[in-house]
């Protein structure tokens, strides 16, 4: 039998299931059963009211402008970070992980400031008529900061795993680099770029702290899901509350199963090919 | 698995500590968002005077603060911007029922009103409720769903309409919704409406307690804004509990009401109106009468029918202000 370090299966799976349940399922538990006290009509009402819905519709379209836009820049910089070698090619490489270890009111924060109309940005941008702070654009450019690292470090181990003598063979066959780029690399960084894309939308959904500094907040124009959450809760309305938490962890968890579904057909196709 | 689960358990319990063997020389006051700064001020002055005793402060929204009490804060003390969070507070047991009866003036130490802040020479020219409404007007006040300070603001230009349009309902929701639609953007808290106003430079006039637009004076210069108080406005009532199953559990309670009382001595009230509150005692009213200019206050009991009717007609769910938003 081979020897394992960890001690056996039934005390590490034990210590594991232990902690998934204290730390995850129970709270999603407790937040499911409190919205599950409500009637269904009343569910429904409260989850499709006008306002709500047009919560869902800011913070989806932004998510997705945000994951959108990280999908490119986020490659493009897992690219430049595996491939080159430059000066300050390690900072740029911690620098990535900032959004992540900024607490994200910091990040609204300093967003804020600079996208503010008397701001860096704002004032130059201000100039040539578009306002970021305080409209749908803010809340793209905040989900876009803290979800950033999502795609660059799912990307970046397969990248550098990434065989060149793949890209070789193709060129010696004559392909082009866009055929090569498209053909050899994207397939084999499809589950990698799949898997950060879920997760980098996931996260948007979610993202509250650096998103209400910079929001404006105006309901049903630039509140997001996360913000009548909070409100509903100042309301003393944990039930409404709860279900409109619900449908956000819903759409999180339905975000996830699908990638996970498309990342295990992505890697089935990319096994048959190699 | 047996063995693991003793473990969690001894773990938990180790954890959740033993409550009760916390010392009573130490209190802590749960208050509103733009209070840190006064009670710095009244907790050095009460220590002063009680060696030995440390006064922690929690800051946050009071409504959040009033939720952290019921979901296991351990605040001795409240002192909160608004009536309907203590209320909260006695609905789940955690304040005793005749609570305003504890301390005079209905347990508020001290008063304010929703107040003007404009820029330096008031370039817009802004006096009262009316200019608010103009279309060249941008306003600032937080959110009156999360800040007890903005549902003052949204409750005085509500006041303010009714008499300017005696009592006509649809004139006074017109004025309001127009006032709404002047507002950049909604701020959670005071503080960040603070921040939005003075910082970013967004908007002509910032609405928040007469004391914050004080404390901004003095915190950013007296030569860069200039306060304005509004013809009428709405009487802010600041009052303060002792959270009874805190203190019952901490033995705690004498020196919860030592602070509380604290807030209404001489000493105590000349700290309050120096931090630009309206305070009662008429000794230290007096030596403050210059800066704190003459204005109607009118009272939520007497336009509104109290604290729980507001709450039903204007701050429910799809009550009043929800509409006023769905309008825009």
């Amino acid at each position: 039998m081979k020897h394992r370090v960890l001690p056996g299966l039934s005390l590490s799976l034990g210590i594991t299931l232990f902690y998934v349940c204290l730390i995850v399922v129970l709270p999603l538990g407790a937040l499911i059963f409190k919205a599950a006290s409500l009637g269904s009509e009343d569910y429904w009402r409260i989850v499709s009211s006008g306002r709500a819905v047009a919560s869902y519709r800011v913070t989806v379209l932004a998510a997705l402008a945000a994951t959108a836009f990280n999908l490119v820049f986020g490659m493009a910089l897992a690219w430049v970070l595996v491939r080159y070698e430059f000066p300050g090619r390690r900072l740029l490489d911690a620098i990535v992980d900032l959004p992540f270890a900024l607490p994200t009111a910091v990040a609204g924060i300093a967003l804020t400031a600079l996208f503010a109309p008397n701001g860096w940005f704002g004032s130059l941008l201000g100039e040539i008529g578009i306002t970021v702070a305080y409209t749908q654009i803010g809340i793209m450019v905040a989900m876009a900061f803290t979800s950033l690292p999502f795609i660059v470090r799912t990307v970046q181990p397969v990248l550098e795993d990434l065989d060149p003598a793949l890209e070789e063979a193709a060129q010696s066959l004559g392909g082009s680099d866009r055929a090569i780029f498209r053909k050899v690399i994207l397939p084999l960084l499809t589950p990698a770029l799949l898997a950060g894309v879920s997760l980098s939308f996931a996260r948007c959904l979610g993202e509250f702290g650096a998103i209400i500094f910079i929001a404006g907040n105006q309901p049903m124009e630039t509140e997001i899901t996360a913000l009548l959450i909070f409100i509903r809760l100042e309301e003393y309305d944990y039930q409404a509350a709860a279900a409109i938490a619900s449908v956000l962890l819903i759409a999180a968890f339905l975000m996830l199963a699908v990638t996970n579904f498309l990342q295990a057909r992505a890697l089935r196709y990319t096994v048959r090919v190699a | 698995m047996k063995r693991l689960l003793l473990i969690g358990v001894a773990l938990a319990t180790l954890l959740a500590g033993p409550a009760s063997a916390q010392s009573p020389d130490k209190l802590l006051n749960a208050s509103y968002d733009v209070a840190r700064e006064l009670f710095v001020q009244v907790n050095a002055a009460f220590t002063a005077g009680h060696p030995g005793v440390t006064i922690d402060q929690s800051h946050a929204g009071t409504s959040k603060q009033a939720r952290a009490i019921v979901e296991g804060l351990e605040a001795d003390v409240v002192t909160f911007n608004q009536v309907t969070d203590i209320d909260f507070l006695v609905k789940n047991g955690f304040v005793s029922e005749d609570w305003q009866s504890d301390f005079p003036n209905a347990s508020s130490p001290f008063y304010s009103l929703p107040s003007f802040l404009v820029r330096a020479g008031n370039p817009k020219g802004i006096k009262d409720w009316g200019d608010l409404v103009r279309d060249d007007v941008k306003v600032i006040f937080p959110n009156p769903k999360t800040s007890g300070n903005a549902r003052y603001t949204y409750l005085a230009a509500t006041a303010y309409a009714r008499e300017a349009f005696a009592n006509d309902e649809a004139k006074v929701k017109e004025f309001v919704t127009r006032l709404f639609d002047n507002v950049p953007v909604f701020d959670t808290g005071g503080r960040a409406a603070t921040t939005t106003f003075v910082e970013r430079g967004i908007g002509d006039v910032l609405i928040t307690f007469e004391s914050e637009t004080t404390g901004i004076r003095k915190e950013f210069g007296e030569d860069k804004f200039e306060s304005i108080v509004p013809s009428v406005s709405l009487l802010a009532e600041f009052p303060v509990a002792i959270v009874d199953k805190v203190v019952d559990k901490r033995g705690s309670r004498e020196l919860a009401k030592n602070y509380l009382d604290f807030l209404y001595t001489p000493e105590g009230q000349k700290i309050l109106a120096e931090n630009g509150n309206r305070v009662n005692d008429p000794a230290v009213a007096a030596g403050f009468k210059d800066r704190f200019p003459e204005v109607r206050l009118v009272k939520v009991e007497d336009v509104f029918g109290g604290w729980p009717t507001v709450q039903k007609e204007h701050f429910a769910s799809g009550a009043l202000l929800d509409q006023i938003y769905g309008e825009r």
